[in-house]
């Protein structure tokens, strides 16, 4: 058994140090060897075949933002989760009375999302009289 | 070996967070503070606050910073122009004034707070989960379900913020 | 034996035996998904292609690296770095075997068994996102842009239901270290039932085994989840525009969290390196009977031969499976490689699985992939996970 932090978080710092060199070398390596050979239209981005047209970073839905933005607020309540689960058994039903009024408040919001359709992506292609 | 590695991931901190306001580019901007939230849950872990640091690392770097990336993205922000005229005075003031402003800061804080046990690598081993754990959920119980209510106002505040590109 | 030293021995000896099942993951899967739509798959380099993953990096590296001139070079080639580093990074602390004394040293067969092993592979993969926005976004093409910005909507969607699902089997363990969560699973209930989560009373883990499995075809990429890379709509999705070794990149990454899921799954929930049943019943003897049984059949069939060339290559082959199976009856390597072969035949199953799926299912749209997270995976979690707790909270002394 290891004695100390350092000797714990050691390997790990081990193994993200060779991660790195072989992320590097794969990508280090084909630089180096492969051959470059530059032509005019190459260096267009890919489109079908097509002249690119417009700015490739147009706008998009804001249900990607949406999705972003609960994902924060339920990964909150997921992270509280886990130092729960560890002491669970010493807390038993206590323990999960607590968690239950948690994830309760956590839920209404979540129905309430669902309600007002804010996770629906199919929405927008609906015609109006389905809605 | 501890001073050692607090120096560097303290020093990789501060690289970062300059870095961010440096940067002209926002994308730029949101990924350095991604890298100070690493560096910062590498220190939490050099304090013994284990739960802390996996917890800054999947809310913060995993969660939080991935809005920031994807509202860059959404509203296809690019570069920002330097502001053109900014006086010479600044530039050789600025690093001059910033160095003192953060000395009497420093200085301030040791002052008017008391030198704690000073904590060293590996010598506090209460933040494992299970002492988080215990703590959260008996004596710090009326937080952890404020939270609860928090995240719930948040929700309800971020479908209303959204609610007029939806309907 | 000085434990600097000691680390250095068991991380290069986990990245050498990951880099080459990653290299062959990709064989294994290319002739399972041929043997699906009964092909023959790669066949012409080595024999049954065993030598394609040599002749496929080879090609790989020395194929043109082209960086379009449009792109944002940095985060172009930051991109593939950060997908394969931090893919590679959690199988630090996967543990393959309990603790082991070889010459003389007592040891773990794992990298480091942290107090927080579960949620530092949660945090690697919620930080993986990065390399697949910034390879859709440096990209600056329409296809990678869009890939990039699905794919991570779609990976943050899943990873909640994958979160609540692994806290239910933690819920029995109470621990989030990986080597202690495998101790806790040894041991069977009327002395043939194995203690594993996904059968462990009170509340066996089923539910949450399947909503985990199925979170991590999502959150890997994989097919009937693979809407980032769809390509009768997106092209290639975020790696459009990659090519060469940086292109292969992602799809390193995309296998290597693959052996991480699947290696997470069978920790969690299948026992780990635990066997399939005790010990006293025999089941240490189950790969050398294993390996012994298909030296069997491919005597046999070498003695039959369906070709001319059977006649010498299934012998042979099959001699060196009774060597195998040999090497797993030496007292010396039994508590070594025994836990090593349990654990490997469930990663190994579940990986098969994972291929077998991308062989049979088709692809979601990407509506009803976002419902499905949210409206189906994330309350069937949330049920089970309140359902073991309430079960854990009675029953428990």
């Amino acid at each position: 058994m290891p004695e100390s932090y350092v000797e714990l978080y050691f390997p790990v710092f081990l193994q993200v140090l060779i991660a790195m060199a072989v992320a590097g070398g794969m990508i280090g390596g084909s630089y180096l060897l492969g051959r470059k050979v530059k032509n005019r239209i190459k260096d267009t981005p890919y489109e079908c075949g097509i002249t690119p047209t417009g700015s490739a970073r147009g706008r998009f839905s804001v249900k990607f933002y949406l999705v972003a933005m609960l994902f924060i607020l339920f990964d909150i309540e997921a992270v509280f989760l886990y130092p729960w689960a560890v002491v669970y058994r010493e807390l038993k039903l206590f323990a999960f009375v607590e968690m239950f009024i948690f994830i309760v408040l956590i839920l209404c919001g979540f129905f309430y999302i669902w309600k007002k359709g804010a996770l629906d992506w199919s929405q927008q292609e609906r015609p109006p009289e389905e809605r | 070996m501890d001073i050692f590695l607090f120096i560097l991931f303290a020093s990789i901190a501060v690289f970062c967070a300059v870095n961010v306001v440096v940067q002209t580019h926002p994308i730029t901007s949101a990924l350095s503070l991604v890298g100070v939230m690493g560096a910062l849950a590498v220190l939490y872990l050099l304090l013994g606050a284990e739960f802390i640091a996996a917890a800054q690392i999947v809310v913060y770097a995993g969660a939080i910073m991935v809005l920031f990336v994807f509202v860059i993205m959404l509203l296809n922000a690019g570069g920002e122009a330097k502001s053109a005229g900014r006086s010479q005075m600044v530039r050789w003031l600025g690093i001059p004034l910033f160095t003192i402003f953060i000395g009497l800061l420093s200085y301030i804080v040791q002052r008017s707070v008391p030198a704690g046990p000073g904590v060293s690598f590996g010598q506090f081993t209460g933040g494992t989960p299970r002492d988080v754990g215990r703590l959260l959920f008996t004596q710090y119980l009326l937080p952890f379900e404020a939270t609860s209510v928090l995240v719930l106002i948040a929700i309800l505040g971020a479908v209303v913020l959204a609610r007029k590109e939806i309907e | 034996m000085n434990f600097f030293l000691l680390s250095l021995l068991k991380a290069a000896v986990v990245a050498g035996a990951l880099l080459f099942t990653l290299a062959y993951l990709q064989w294994v899967e290319r002739k399972v998904i041929a043997h699906i739509q009964i092909r023959m798959g790669p066949s012409r380099v080595g024999p049954h292609g065993l030598l394609q993953p040599v002749a496929d990096i080879i090609k790989l590296l020395t194929k043109e690296d082209l960086i379009p001139p449009y792109v944002n070079k940095f985060f172009y080639m930051f991109a593939p770095f950060l997908a394969i580093t931090l893919a590679l990074t959690s199988i630090a602390v996967i543990p393959f075997g309990p603790e082991i004394e070889i010459f003389g040293v007592r040891t773990r067969m794992q990298l480091a068994d942290l107090n927080i092993g579960v949620l530092f592979i949660l945090g690697i993969s919620s930080v993986g996102v990065y390399g697949i926005v910034l390879a859709g976004w440096s990209s600056n093409n329409k296809y990678a842009l869009l890939g990039g910005l699905r794919s991570s909507a779609q990976m943050i969607s899943y990873e909640l239901p994958m979160a609540l699902a692994i806290v239910a089997p933690l819920l029995l363990a109470n621990t989030l270290s990986l080597g202690e969560l495998v101790e806790k699973q040894g041991g069977a209930f009327l002395g043939v039932v194995p203690r594993w989560h996904v059968f462990q009373m009170p509340f066996p883990q089923v539910v949450s085994l399947i909503v985990f499995l199925i979170a991590g075809f999502a959150e890997t990429n994989r097919i009937p989840f693979d809407l980032p890379e769809a390509e009768n709509e997106l092209v290639a999705g975020f790696h459009t525009e990659y090519s060469s070794m940086k292109f292969a990149s992602f799809f390193m990454a995309e296998y290597a969290n693959m052996i991480t899921i699947c290696s997470m799954a069978t920790v969690l929930f299948l026992g780990g390196w635990q066997p399939l049943w005790p010990a006293a019943l025999g089941s240490s003897y189950v790969p050398s009977l294993l390996f012994a049984g298909a030296a069997a059949v491919m005597i046999y069939h070498g003695l039959h031969p369906a070709r001319p060339k059977d006649r010498y290559t299934l012998p042979a082959a099959g001699v060196v499976f009774l060597l195998i199976a040999g090497v797993f009856l030496l007292p010396p390597l039994r508590p070594f490689l025994i836990p090593v072969f349990w654990f490997a035949s469930k990663t190994g199953f579940l990986l098969f699985v994972f291929i077998w799926v991308r062989g049979t299912l088709p692809r979601f749209r990407y509506d009803q992939l976002m419902r499905f997270a949210w409206g189906f995976l994330f309350p069937v979690a949330m049920l089970n996970l309140l359902a073991t707790a309430l079960v854990v909270a009675l029953v428990s002394r």
